[in-house]
């Protein structure tokens, strides 16, 4: 039977975090009053003229170093031609012949540890369109009436176009996710595909092992998460193979994913496809970027993901779960990054243990996050020298935590509360443990035939005692003494 | 009627500075005379009344007082074209698609205008979006040439020409896509000028063609053009093609010496291609030239006949995309009656639409299609560079070329409605300078026939002065102004 080798390019559509529109000074804020946010230009007014959103290039400019582009110092907005009551000017201006961003490629780190090169073929700029609320339907089919909102249209996008490098469900998951991180390490992009902030579109062909012309391909929208990504892309493979090896032909379409049933059904065929009528829109000019402009953006751009990673593992000393936890939870690393700021001397790699274990844990239970987080820095450092300078126990920094997140407090001013610090001598828990072995003979005498592990329970009674300050290797040390002594 | 409404802008100011003349009693007076004239003419789509006493009452005002007036043009009246937005009065573009579109926001001239104290009197009467050369596409009727009632004002600006032309308004704004603001003026008997593309911002002004839209005056004399022009020019962050370039004050260049300036005269747009009166006319003004010391000579411009045919596919294929925002969804004419989303959208635009607007829809469309785009549209952009080359060649030797603005004088309403070609032909000599983004002023050289005739002066990029001043050493052979067109002498004495 023939073997069959997918090959997957993807285009996804990101909004820029801009505070004002492309081509007005709108708000982009999501959400609001049905038509609250705009104004004759993204309302297609008679007379209204675009005028661009310098923030929009720069931050076009930013993904496009971020991947590796070469940043053209021209480029042109097009007119790109349809109707639909959510284009309020019957064109949407985008880029085509001429877009901002060429020849990039983003490297993703496949599960077996190798690294795989994604090129990018272009990234160009458009605004997104409006929206439409349908009533009594899902669709405009079978609707009373439908509302139109502009709130979103004028919104600046970038469209990154990938090569068709992609080979697997798998492989377009992990571009996705490395390709968000990367948007919203540079800060141009919020990466929120439930939101629609990032979208994604899968052009999928399938030819036999070993050949290298491409088969025909099938471009899959509706894709509103990373599972259906993988789930969608799948579902196409399973359909053209099962079609191909029905002595079918696979055309030319674009198809709609359902999330529900897992399967793509047609959206519309080529012959159907539109006409766009591209021309450059002579509204606005050539936009041109100078070297000096990009050389600009190029100092603004924060150290990326893969490269801080490394840096965290090797300059750090942190292990690679930890490294990898940090880079993918943007606040986190922030946090992190603050706490080292303003204590150079901190132990890191403890610092990352207890900010990735205890401190995220007691953040999530108190529904909280590292964004506003409501440990002050200078607290968390506090905790870590309380900790690597032996005046608590860990058990006591776990106990620690909640109350700095309920409170507020310093760990200092908890450790006072307590009633002291660690208890690490012998002298002071001698006279403790003797009181808890008289209490529990029958423990002692278990120990005594060789259950060592029973001393657990014996120090889990010294811990109480003490409010957890005993030093906990001290006191099996003591235990197992006096016992076998 | 008042013997002051043929005065020009310049010489009312005058009055007004002397106190001879009080703002509001003109006003009054070019009310009463703009009621009177219109079943003749048909040069306004609607008074701006209000906003007009409000002006007068503020430039009384000011002139009483003897504060420092906002511009040389103060208190004088002034017509604006019907696809210039006026906050909260109607832009129709003489289309039933717009016809109740009230603008929630004022062009740039607009405010420029109203800064500087020009009282606005009304919104002029155009060829629906512009598109046509006499007006008689619009939905209000066509206007009338006020020197021949049967005989066209001409167009697009064919309202503003004849509110000039008739003392209905002293100033005038229009737009000049393909020569909407000078075959006008040529046939009215009246100056206008279209700017270098980029000099006045387009914001506010209903787009035709984008890349040739230009705003700019129409008025009695070339000395208010240059005070309008003066006025609503300059760099603005609204329009993006508008240019970051000083703005001079015109006015000052008028009468300077022209002796030992260059000017061409292309043979093309001469001889048989143009009336013999009009060629007669030309010659004058090259025997008058000449005699003031400049240097007159003739010159071939090869690629000027291809810019009807390049005008035609470049207009259209960006009118197609302009005007498409015209669906009824937010504004405009909605057909309520369609069943589906696809047919609303058709019927109000084939309801909302006359066919010449249709004609251009159609024909930009289709050069803008896939398959045809390189063949019509790329290579018409590649024609356009070339007019635009062999422009800038000759600045090289010459200061300014002077032509013919039209081939003929004003024709009869209906002599050409239906044959569409030979309409477009009438504009042969305005567009190679909206190709070429440069600036062109019509000014009267005569009349034939009872008919006014008008020669075009076409100037560097940015060089208006210039233009503007050989233009004002030619009216003063003339001195056209003053007079009262035949078609309204019973109206105005």
């Amino acid at each position: 039977m023939t073997q069959f080798e997918p090959v997957i390019g993807i285009e996804v559509h990101a909004q820029l975090k801009t505070n004002t529109k492309l081509f007005c000074r709108c708000s982009t804020q999501f959400g609001g009053e049905p038509n609250a946010h705009t104004c004759p230009r993204c309302l297609g007014m008679p007379g209204a003229l675009p005028v661009l959103n310098q923030t929009a290039v720069e931050f076009a400019i930013k993904a496009g170093l971020a991947l590796n582009c070469d940043i053209q110092h021209k480029s042109v907005f097009a007119r790109k031609n349809y109707f639909y009551p959510d284009l309020p000017k019957g064109y949407q201006i985008s880029q085509f012949e001429l877009p901002i961003c060429l020849n990039g490629h983003l490297d993703i780190e496949l599960p077996d540890g190798s690294t795989k090169r994604i090129g990018i073929t272009r990234i160009h700029m458009e605004e997104d369109a409006g929206k439409l609320v349908h009533q009594g339907a899902e669709a405009i089919a079978g609707s009373t009436h439908s509302f139109v909102d502009l709130n979103r249209a004028g919104v600046p996008l970038i469209e990154i176009v990938s090569e068709p490098d992609i080979r697997s469900a798998e492989e377009a998951r992990i571009y996705m996710e490395t390709l968000q991180l990367i948007l919203r390490y540079v800060g141009v992009c919020d990466g929120n595909l439930e939101e629609g902030s990032l979208r994604a579109d899968a052009n999928v062909s399938l030819r036999p092992v070993g050949t290298t012309p491409f088969g025909t391909r099938t471009e899959t929208k509706n894709i509103n998460s990373f599972r259906s990504l993988e789930r969608a892309i799948n579902s196409e493979i399973t359909r053209q193979t099962a079609l191909i090896l029905s002595g079918g032909k696979v055309i030319q379409q674009t198809r709609n994913y359902h999330d529900n049933t897992q399967t793509t059904t047609v959206l519309r065929d080529k012959e159907d496809s539109h006409d766009y009528r591209y021309f450059p829109d002579p509204d606005l000019l050539p936009l041109l970027v100078s070297q000096t402009q990009i050389d600009a953006v190029k100092t603004t751009l924060p150290e990326l993901p893969n490269a801080q990673r490394k840096r965290y593992m090797e300059q750090l000393g942190l292990s690679e779960f930890e490294a990898m936890v940090l880079v993918q939870d943007i606040p986190m690393n922030h946090y992190f990054t603050a706490v080292l700021d303003q204590n150079p001397q901190i132990d890191k790699t403890e610092l990352a243990k207890w900010l990735v274990g205890d401190i995220n844990a007691a953040l999530k239970e108190a529904n909280k996050g590292f964004d506003n987080c409501p440990i002050q820095i200078a607290h968390t450092a506090s905790l870590l020298t309380l900790l690597t300078t032996g005046k608590i126990s860990g058990k006591m920094a776990k106990a620690f935590i909640p109350d700095m997140i309920q409170t507020q407090k310093s760990p200092d001013d908890l450790l006072a509360a307590s009633g002291g610090g660690q208890i690490d001598n012998s002298d002071d828990l001698g006279p403790i443990i003797d009181q808890i072995l008289t209490q529990n003979p029958d423990v002692a005498e278990k120990i005594k035939a060789g259950k060592t592990q029973s001393a657990n329970f014996l120090m889990g009674q010294v811990m109480k005692a003490t409010g957890g300050r005993a030093k906990p290797d001290l006191v099996i040390d003591l235990i197992l003494k006096k016992v076998t002594g | 009627m008042s013997s002051t409404l043929p005065l020009s802008a310049a010489e009312l100011v005058e009055q007004f500075k002397s106190r001879k003349l009080k703002v509001k009693s003109v006003v009054s007076d070019i009310f009463g005379h703009i009621k009177a004239s219109e079943p003749k003419l048909n040069s306004f789509t609607a008074l701006t009344e209000e906003l007009a006493y409000q002006a007068a009452d503020k430039m009384d005002a000011a002139y009483d007082k003897g504060d420092a007036l906002p511009s040389p043009l103060a208190g004088v009246p002034i017509s604006i074209k019907d696809n210039i937005n006026i906050r909260g009065q109607k832009t129709t573009c003489c289309s039933a698609m717009l016809k109740d579109f009230v603008a929630p926001f004022d062009a740039t001239v607009t405010q420029k205008v109203l800064a500087a104290g020009m009282v606005p009197v009304g919104k002029t009467n155009l060829d629906e979006f512009a598109m046509g050369s006499s007006t008689e596409t619009s939905i209000f009727g066509t206007s009338r040439n006020p020197w021949d009632l049967a005989r066209v004002p001409g167009g697009s600006s064919g309202g503003a020409a004849a509110s000039v032309a008739a003392h209905q308004a002293f100033l005038a704004l229009g737009s000049d896509t393909g020569g909407s603001i000078r075959q006008p003026a040529a046939y009215c008997g009246i100056v206008g000028i279209k700017p270098t593309y980029g000099r006045v911002s387009r914001f506010g002004l209903v787009a035709f063609a984008s890349s040739l839209d230009q705003i700019g005056p129409l008025t009695k004399t070339v000395k208010d053009a240059a005070l309008l022009l003066e006025t609503i020019c300059g760099h603005d962050v609204q329009d993006s093609t508008s240019a970051d370039m000083p703005v001079p004050q015109f006015s000052a260049a008028l009468g300077q010496d022209i002796k030992g300036m260059k000017i061409a005269i292309p043979k093309e747009l001469s001889g048989d291609a143009i009336s013999a009166p009009i060629a007669e006319s030309l010659e004058n003004a090259i025997t008058f030239y000449k005699s003031q010391g400049a240097i007159v000579e003739w010159v071939s411009i090869e690629s000027l006949k291809y810019a009807v045919p390049t005008y035609y596919i470049i207009a259209p294929a960006e009118a197609s995309a302009n005007l498409a925002r015209f669906d009824g969804v937010r504004y405009g004419n909605r057909d309520r009656s369609s069943a589906t989303l696809q047919a609303m959208i058709a019927d109000s635009r084939g309801k909302g639409f006359g066919d010449e607007v249709k004609r251009r829809i159609v024909i930009g469309t289709y050069v803008l299609s896939s398959g045809y785009y390189d063949a019509y549209y790329l290579k018409a952009q590649k024609v356009r560079q070339l007019i635009k080359k062999d422009f800038m060649n000759l600045f090289q030797t010459y200061s300014a070329i002077l032509m013919p603005t039209t081939p003929h004088p004003a024709f009869k309403v209906g002599e050409k409605i239906n044959d569409p070609w030979s309409m477009y032909l009438e504009d042969i000599s305005t567009i190679p300078a909206n190709m070429a983004g440069l600036p062109a002023l019509s000014v009267p050289s005569g009349v034939t026939n009872g008919l006014p005739i008008g020669l075009q002066i076409i100037g560097k990029p940015f060089d208006e002065a210039t233009v503007l001043n050989l233009g004002h050493h030619l009216e003063t052979q003339f001195n056209f102004h003053h007079r009262i067109p035949t078609g309204i002498q019973d109206l105005l004495k």
